[in-house]
C-alpha cells in the first residue's frame, strides 16, 4: 500500500472517518436485518462524583429473547481521560467505539494536541448521526460519553439520542433497556459531593436494580465470576475498578437484599 | 526546432543529490540510540512548538531533519498509513519496517521523478515487544536509500562527525540519562547544548500500549545534570 499523501486542497485533515472514505475503506452500515437477528447491548450508567465520573455497564447482550453474550464489554476507555458506554445494536456499537478511539488518537497525533473533552463529545455525535440509516431499521446505537475535563478540572457527562443529539447532564445518566430503573436508583441515591467509593457503590446498586427488573440486563454472574464493568475517571485518568472490589460491593448488596426479604 | 540540452543521467542525479544535501545540511541534526529501557531520540531544536520528533503509532516514532513542511507531510502520511493498517487489520500488524519501505518508495520517487527532490532525511524507530533484540532504527535518505542501524544513528548536517562521536561513546546497557547525555554531546561536539536547545522523546519498553513519551525540558535538564 502506497503512503496516503494528498494534495493540499484535497486533504482529509484530522478526520479519520473522512480518511477512510477517501482511501476506499468501507464504513459499516446495517442493511436489511431485523433487530431481533442481531445482538443488542443494554444498560449503561454514569454519574459525577467529587473527583470525576464513574461509569458502569452490565455484561449481557441479547438477540430477541436469547442471551447472546455474557461477557460483553460495553464500557470502554476512549482515551486517557475519557470513556464511552454503549447501548443498542452491538455490532454497529462496537464498530463505532473502535472508530471513535482511533479518531481521538489520530487527531491527537496529527494535530499534536488532544481534542478538548467537549470536542470529543461532539465528535461522538457525528458518529452516532452517521449511523442514522441503521437507527431507522432498529439498529440504533445510544452511547454515553464521560470524562475528566482537564481544563475545567471536573468530571463531565453526555448522553445522546438516536439522531446524534448531544445533551450534557449535570449529575447522572443512564442508557439502554434498563435505564428507567437504573436512572431512578441513581436519582434517589445521588448526593452532591459523593466520594469515589460511594459513587462506585451507587453505580453497582443501579445496575443491580436494572438487572432485577429488566430481562435484557445481566446482574453480576457469581457462578462464572463475571461482574459489570465499572470504571472511575478522575484527574489521574481512566481506572477500571477491579473484580475483587466489585465482588465485595455486590456481596454487600446481596446481603442487604436477603435481609430485607427475610 | 530547439532541442533540449542533453544532461547525462549521472550528472542529473548528482545535481539533485547535491541540492537535497545542501538543504538538509542547513538544519540542525538529530540522533537516535538504544538504551536499557528502549530507544531515545535526541534532536537539536530550539523551537518548543515545531517538532522534529513525534509519535506514529503504539511502538513507532518518527523524526525528521531538513525542510519542516516536507518532513511534516511525511509524518502525517505515516500516521495515516499506520492508523489505516491498524484499523483494517490489527494493531499488531503495524510495523516500522513496512513503514520505512513505504517512505523509501515515496522519497525515491520524488527524487527521480519529482520537480525537485525532498530536502529531508527521516528516521523511523520501533521499540521491540520482547527485548532489545527487537528494537529497530531505520534511517531513510532523501533519495530513498534505507539503512537500518543496530545501536545508534545520526541524521542531518555534519552527520559523519556526529556518528563518529556517537560510536565512540556508545556502550551496551546505557541508561536513559547516559543515552541523553551521549546524544547531546554527540550533537554538540565542541558546543555544550542545554536542555532548552534539545527536543527529546523516548519509546519505552513496558506494559503501556502507547510507548512514545516526550520528555519535558526540566526532565531533560535533570538527566543532563546527572
Amino acid at each position: 500500500m502506497a503512503l496516503p499523501v494528498f494534495e493540499s486542497g484535497d486533504d482529509p485533515g484530522t478526520d479519520f472517518a473522512r480518511l477512510l472514505s477517501r482511501t476506499g475503506v468501507a464504513q459499516p452500515s446495517a442493511v436489511g436485518l431485523r433487530p431481533e437477528d442481531i445482538p443488542h447491548a443494554t444498560t449503561c450508567v454514569a454519574l459525577r462524583f467529587d473527583g470525576g465520573v464513574v461509569m458502569g455497564g452490565d455484561r449481557r447482550a441479547t438477540s430477541g429473547h436469547l442471551i447472546s453474550h455474557r461477557s460483553m464489554e460495553k464500557v470502554v476507555q476512549a482515551d486517557s481521560h475519557s470513556g464511552v458506554a454503549i447501548a443498542g445494536a452491538a455490532g454497529p456499537a462496537v464498530e463505532m467505539i473502535k472508530l471513535f478511539q482511533v479518531q481521538l488518537e489520530y487527531y491527537e497525533k496529527v494535530q499534536g494536541t488532544a481534542l478538548s473533552l467537549e470536542g470529543k463529545a461532539n465528535q461522538l455525535s457525528s458518529l452516532v448521526r452517521s449511523n442514522l440509516p441503521g437507527a431507522m431499521q432498529g439498529m440504533g446505537v445510544v452511547p454515553i460519553f464521560a470524562g475528566y475535563d482537564q481544563r475545567r478540572e471536573t468530571g463531565r457527562l453526555w448522553d445522546y439520542d438516536l439522531l446524534g443529539g448531544r445533551y450534557e447532564e449535570r449529575d447522572h445518566v443512564a442508557t439502554g433497556s434498563g435505564s428507567l430503573h437504573a436512572g431512578t436508583v441513581m436519582k434517589m441515591g445521588f448526593r452532591t459531593r459523593l466520594d469515589r467509593d460511594a459513587a462506585v457503590a451507587l453505580i453497582c446498586r443501579s445496575l443491580w436494580e436494572a438487572a432485577e427488573a429488566d430481562s435484557a440486563t445481566g446482574g453480576p454472574d457469581m457462578v462464572r465470576g463475571i461482574f459489570p464493568i465499572v470504571a472511575v475517571i478522575d484527574g489521574e485518568g481512566w481506572n477500571r475498578v477491579t473484580d475483587s472490589e466489585l465482588e465485595t460491593v455486590f456481596n454487600g448488596i446481596v446481603a442487604s437484599a436477603r435481609e430485607s426479604s427475610s | 526546432m530547439s532541442m533540449p540540452y542533453y544532461v547525462a543521467p549521472e550528472q542529473a542525479m548528482k545535481d539533485r543529490a547535491d541540492f537535497a544535501r545542501k538543504g538538509i545540511a542547513r538544519g540542525r541534526g538529530l540522533v537516535a540510540l538504544r538504551h536499557s529501557g528502549g530507544v531515545v531520540i535526541v534532536a537539536e531544536n530550539a523551537s518548543q512548538s515545531l517538532r522534529k520528533v513525534s509519535e506514529i503509532y503504539d511502538r513507532i516514532a518518527f523524526a525528521g531533519v531538513g525542510k519542516y513542511n516536507e518532513f511534516d507531510q511525511l509524518r502525517v502520511a505515516g500516521i495515516r498509513q499506520a492508523e489505516l493498517t491498524g484499523y483494517q487489520y490489527s494493531r499488531d500488524d503495524v510495523d516500522a519496517r513496512t513503514l520505512a519501505n513505504d517512505y523509501a518508495q515515496l522519497l525515491g520517487n520524488s527524487f527521480t521523478h519529482g520537480m525537485k527532490p525532498m530536502e529531508v532525511e527521516i528516521l523511523v524507530a520501533e521499540v521491540g515487544l520482547s527485548g532489545a533484540g527487537d528494537d529497530q532504527i531505520f534511517h531513510i535518505m532523501y533519495d530513498g536509500t534505507v539503512v537500518d542501524h543496530d545501536d545508534a544513528c545520526a541524521l542531518g548536517g555534519d552527520a559523519d562527525a556526529v556518528t563518529a562521536r556517537l560510536a565512540e561513546g556508545f556502550a551496551e546497557g546505557l541508561d536513559l540519562a547516559g543515552a541523553v547525555a551521549l546524544g547531546a554531546s554527540a550533537l554538540g561536539g565542541e558546543r555544550t547544548l542545554s536542555a532548552a536547545e534539545l527536543e527529546v522523546a523516548t519509546l519505552e519498553r513496558g506494559e503501556d500500549r502507547r510507548c512514545f513519551r516526550r520528555l519535558a525540558s526540566d526532565e531533560v535538564s535533570n538527566l543532563l545534570g546527572a
